[in-house]
């Protein structure tokens, strides 16, 4: 197992670097500078400021004093909001996005995996159909449709919840609501198709046959193995959170990291999107690794490889 | 235009060279009702978009600024937006790019991840685990950074956008079409095709890939809202389809910025785009389960 688990992690590492050559090499191949303003500068001044943030070597120089940077934990200056380091950035709008993302992942997984074990365990009953047809229908009812809808009902029809601005609990419910829901929809499905296919397994039968009451077999014998597909694809759920925040951040007006990092694409504000990159990454590769610990603990037939 | 057609043809083809597997997968298409009815109602919007335009009185771009928005009516069926443009018309041809970009990104996930994958099962051994490896990395990377990056980088054209999209999209066709591949390559009519002396190429090209075709042509339609999806995620961004052209991703990002006075802009593009991506995935889980009837119902 450590052997397995130090493999993945030096995987790991291996896609952060190549994430971060592709991300640099991206953005210093975007048309026009980070310090490119309405206002003419002076060239010498341009040049100064140039010389200050590096842009006076080459990329390939420049590429390795910023890897090196990074890999000391400096991120840098914000190329385009003068005198903030991107880790101060960071600081300030992660517990947001953190926040956010975390009860989105919550309401993912409280509503998902228990309305896909229900839907399995009373196959085609009324209590399979009509979850399965919601969740359906929120898999095609994506961030950006959902989140303006949710906004127009509860906030501005029914008056009931605050549509913008980042203040207190009542302002978490429809950005969380948004980003959570759709992903509670992929969980359902895939909980319901892992459950029926452990339910449908020889040993199910045995122990049905051997009198063992229905709520054990689900939950002692079938939920291990049933779980399975929902956890392999919570890597995926991270990463499509990550990038759904961009949108609900935006509609929502919250103070997050999402709101940065398209702005900051946008502005070209090198220092900020490598910044973010890296963070985004790391956190997706970290939650992949737990992911492929989990599976592997889960399903000792899998081997190490 | 509509992907659905592309299947029944190559269904035709099958037909011709007298297999049957295409007839009992219509057969069995035909009594689920589910698939049956999205087939249509896609069928349905697909010609509205295309056809509409040119029965409509009004044009998708020619502003009315003194008319403004304005809610349903007679003349304006889903109302106008802010600038007095005929909404019904705008919903069409934003449908027309959506579509269009579902439709080619496909292609590009199609033909890269069917070779990708098809070599990768024919040639086997050390090539075949590194190649898949490489597949497993890339599936590990946030890709919606990358494709952002690259609309910024390299200028939001609509061709640029079909690359991107279909470069990101390929990954789960390469798996699939790979484990059909190693299935079918120790079967007799290979062998029975290299003793014959024919090139790598023409086995794979002729012989394997054919035969793959049903779970291809299921994950292809799956793969159709799943484009569409991130095209109207980068739309909405503001880095997809530029205005005053419009997609229905572009239409969802104008009708949430007007949706307090004016909710009708956004309700029509969300619904036409709701109910496409809710009639792809049902025709695709209809076609899985018609071509292919031992995998589990889910």
């Amino acid at each position: 197992m450590l052997k397995f688990v130090i493999a993945r992690l030096l995987q790991g590492i291996l896609v952060l670097l190549a994430i971060y050559a592709v991300t640099f090499f991206l953005v210093a191949a975007t048309p026009g500078s980070p310090f490119s303003t309405e206002r003419a500068i002076a060239p010498e001044i341009l040049a100064q400021i140039e010389a200050f943030y590096g842009y006076d070597k080459p990329t390939s120089e420049r590429f390795f004093t910023s890897l090196t940077n990074v890999l000391q934990g400096e991120f840098g200056p914000s190329a385009v909001y003068a005198n903030r380091t991107v880790t101060q950035i960071i600081a300030e709008s992660f517990p947001v996005s953190l926040l956010l993302g975390s009860l989105a992942l919550l309401v993912a997984l409280g509503i998902g995996i228990p309305a896909g074990i229900l839907a399995a365990v009373k196959r085609n009953t009324w209590l399979d159909y009509i979850p399965m047809s919601v969740s359906m229908a929120g898999i095609c009812l994506p961030t950006f449709v959902m989140g303006p809808l949710l906004a127009l009902l509860f906030g501005l029809i029914l008056n009931w919840l605050p549509v913008g601005g980042w203040f207190g609990p009542e302002f978490w419910i429809l950005p969380t609501a948004t980003l959570g829901l759709y992903y509670a929809a992929y969980f359902a499905r895939l909980t319901r198709g892992g459950m029926l296919e452990m339910l449908n397994q020889d040993f199910v039968r045995t122990a049905r046959a051997k009198g063992v009451p229905e709520t054990t077999i689900v939950l002692k014998h079938c939920l291990k193995g049933g779980l399975i597909p929902a956890i392999t694809f919570l890597g995926p759920a991270l990463a499509g959170i990550i990038s759904g925040s961009f949108v609900v951040e935006t509609i929502f007006q919250v103070p997050g990291l999402g709101q940065w990092f398209v702005r900051a694409a946008l502005n070209r504000d090198d220092f900020l999107v490598l910044g973010l990159t890296v963070l985004f990454a790391t956190l997706i590769v970290i939650m992949n690794l737990l992911v492929d610990i989990a599976q592997v603990a889960l399903n000792p037939r899998l081997k190490y490889d | 235009m509509p992907p659905p057609i592309s299947a029944a043809e190559i269904a035709d083809e099958a037909l011709v060279e007298g297999s049957s597997l295409w007839k009992d997968a219509w057969s069995r298409l035909r009594k689920n009702r589910l698939a049956v009815g999205s087939l249509f109602t896609f069928i349905f919007i697909v010609l509205f978009c295309i056809v509409g335009p040119w029965i409509s009185p009004w044009e998708a771009n020619t502003q009315d600024l003194f008319l403004g928005a304005t809610g349903p009516s007679a003349q304006h069926w889903f109302g106008t937006d802010t600038l007095g443009r005929d909404l019904m018309v705008r919903v069409m041809y934003g449908g027309r790019i959506s579509l269009l970009v579902g439709l080619v990104a496909t292609l590009v996930a199609l033909s890269i991840g069917v070779i990708y994958g098809a070599t990768a099962g024919y040639v086997g051994g050390r090539t075949d685990s590194a190649m898949m490896r490489f597949v497993d990395l890339l599936y590990a990377i946030p890709f919606t950074i990358f494709v952002i990056l690259l609309m910024v980088a390299f200028g939001r054209s609509l061709w640029l956008m079909f690359v991107a999209i279909g470069a990101v999209e390929w990954l789960s066709m390469a798996r699939i079409v790979r484990s059909g591949v190693i299935g079918l390559k120790k079967q007799e009519f290979v062998e029975a095709a290299v003793s014959l002396g024919y090139s790598h190429r023409r086995i794979i090209l002729r012989h394997l890939i054919p035969n793959v075709l049903g779970p291809v042509i299921v994950i292809a339609t799956l793969t159709v809202p799943a484009v569409m999806l991130l095209e109207a995620f980068l739309s909405f961004l503001g880095l997809g389809v530029q205005p005053p052209d419009a997609s229905w991703g572009v239409l969802i990002n104008e009708g949430q910025q007007n949706m307090e006075i004016y909710p009708w802009l956004l309700i029509w593009p969300a619904a036409f785009f709701a109910t496409t991506l809710f009639c792809l995935n049902f025709i695709g889980d209809g076609l899985r389960d018609a071509l292919d009837p031992k995998s589990a119902k889910d």
